[in-house]
């Protein structure tokens, strides 16, 4: 990012200037409301920066077609918050979605969804709905969905707000396991005991967004 | 190709992607049904008119008659010099004197069966055939003029042509109303994808966070439209065609209805029908979905 801000018609972010490198782990982290959304939001293109230049995979946003923003998710892993999911899909469809999306017509024998099911801990719920899920049976679905086209980059928004701590701490350890095989991963948090876990195992960076811009944290965190 | 064949094959996912029990969907199929009815029956009355006004042309257009009205004194003189004046033209193929027993029938709808034409001054009548060159009508009303001035050639035209403008405008009435049910078909599936997309928008914010492509989620309600309409449309086709096997033959001509039907190729129409619905729905969804989602972020 160089210089980018966005206004949702008053000024969020301004001005920021930051650059990701392949294989790192960042924490994102503010008050509620400080833009972290937003921030992940233009990551994935779901909204086009109002100046400046963001630059995925080297491509300019503001060039980015529809067509090119639905290619850029596909290389994308994104965990919500509120986790969204087809309801009257079972879990393994769900999860296999992206797949689907891209391929059309069958599952490729590269994507093992048996495996990717196992490794969540949710083999035994794959052909549960959505709403019968437990919140941190959600997150990891969301977590396994977002993964499943081996994306180069993972966006986490707040994946642990609605989870216990123990449960946060499986769904970290996936992540950290992620960023271990070369994947770039960024968090959206304001749990600071979910960052102090994390850095515990892993080199991360922690980027704090205050007063519209964005700062690099100290080792204060 | 590739597209199309995306579309129109089986594909298990791609239908499960957008629920189905909305109620766009059976709003769709049983519009389609009723549309298609409608159709086929438009249809069967324009094809009904059409062969009507071709039975009429064809029987009235190569036939005229002579009407002699005389004095009783010199009617049968005229009508032998009619009758003369007519064996000696050309392109007339046969020429008849109707018998009295004709001439009640003809009387018959309007004066009922004992009216004692025998004893009213009835003028006598000539029914004339003419061959396929035809004949001069023009020097034939001089001939006659100038010979049997009490003569009247009619030659159907004032007959013939109100029918034929009735049974066209019958015909056009019948493909008037099968444009505005497809007019109407096209205005309900823009509404119904519409409403498709706008109570569906958790689904399509989920299939665009995991890398759809609007072609894509487009292809999803617009298949599931497209079928129902087909399938919809089909169902009516059927039903109409059930319908038109009650009415009454054409061979019944006091019932009201007689004779509307399908005959030969026409009945065609009942397999073209459901794929013009297809064809139709397809596009007016697919036009409306992708501009719809242009919008819908």
């Amino acid at each position: 990012m160089e210089g980018v801000s966005y206004s949702y018609g008053e000024e969020l972010l301004s001005e920021l200037d930051v650059s990701i490198s392949q294989g790192s782990f960042y924490f994102l982290t503010g008050p509620s409301g400080s833009g972290k959304t937003t921030f992940l939001k233009m990551c994935y293109g779901s909204l086009i920066p109002t100046s400046g230049k963001l630059s995925v995979f080297g491509k300019n946003s503001s060039g980015w077609s529809r067509d090119e923003i639905a290619y850029l998710r596909r290389k994308i892993g994104v965990v919500h918050q509120d986790c969204q999911f087809l309801d009257h899909l079972n879990v393994a469809d769900n999860i296999a979605l992206p797949i689907r999306v891209s391929a059309r017509n069958s599952l490729s024998d590269s994507v093992n969804l048996k495996e990717l099911l196992n490794w969540v801990g949710l083999y035994h719920r794959s052909q549960a709905l959505p709403p019968e899920l437990s919140g941190g049976e959600r997150q990891r679905a969301a977590l396994a969905r977002a993964i499943i086209m081996s994306p180069d980059i993972i966006l986490a928004d707040e994946p642990t707000g609605n989870i216990d701590w123990e449960m946060s701490q499986r769904l970290i350890r996936l992540l950290i396991e992620l960023n271990q095989m070369g994947k770039t991963v960024v968090i959206a948090t304001h749990d600071l005991n979910l960052i102090r876990f994390t850095k515990a195992s892993v080199q991360a960076r922690v980027l704090r967004i205050s007063n519209k811009t964005i700062q690099l944290a100290g080792s204060d965190l | 190709m590739a597209r199309l064949k995306n579309i129109l094959l089986p594909d298990r996912y791609i239908n499960q992607v957008v629920p189905t029990n909305g109620f766009t969907t059976h709003l769709t199929f049983f519009t389609s049904a009723a549309m298609a009815f409608l159709i086929v029956f438009s249809l069967a009355i324009s094809f009904a008119a059409d062969r009507l006004a071709q039975n009429w042309s064809d029987s009235l257009a190569n036939s005229a008659t002579l009407r002699v009205s005389a004095p009783l004194a010199g009617l049968e003189s005229q009508t032998e010099a009619a009758l003369n004046v007519l064996s000696n033209t050309k392109g007339i193929k046969s020429f008849r004197l109707l018998k009295a027993e004709e001439q009640q029938a003809l009387l018959e709808p309007w004066f009922g069966p004992k009216v004692p034409i025998s004893n009213l001054p009835m003028p006598r009548l000539i029914s004339i055939e003419e061959d396929e060159n035809g004949y001069d009508r023009v020097g034939l009303k001089l001939r006659l003029a100038a010979e049997v001035p009490s003569a009247v050639l009619d030659d159907h035209t004032r007959w013939r042509e109100p029918l034929l403008k009735a049974a066209y405008r019958i015909w056009f009435l019948g493909w008037l109303s099968i444009g505005l049910v497809f007019f109407i078909v096209i205005s309900m599936m823009s509404i119904v994808t519409r409403a498709a997309l706008s109570s569906n928008k958790k689904v399509i914010e989920v299939l665009r966070l995991v890398g759809a492509t609007d072609q894509y989620i487009a292809a999803a309600f617009v298949r599931k439209f497209a079928f129902r309409a087909f399938f919809g449309s089909m169902l009516g086709a059927f039903g109409a065609s059930m319908m038109l096997f009650l009415l009454p033959s054409e061979a019944d001509q006091t019932v009201i209805l007689a004779g509307v039907r399908l005959e030969g190729f026409e009945w065609s129409w009942l397999i073209v029908v459901p794929l013009s619905f297809f064809v139709f729905t397809f596009l007016t969804a697919r036009i409306a979905s992708l501009s719809i989602l242009r919008y819908l972020t």
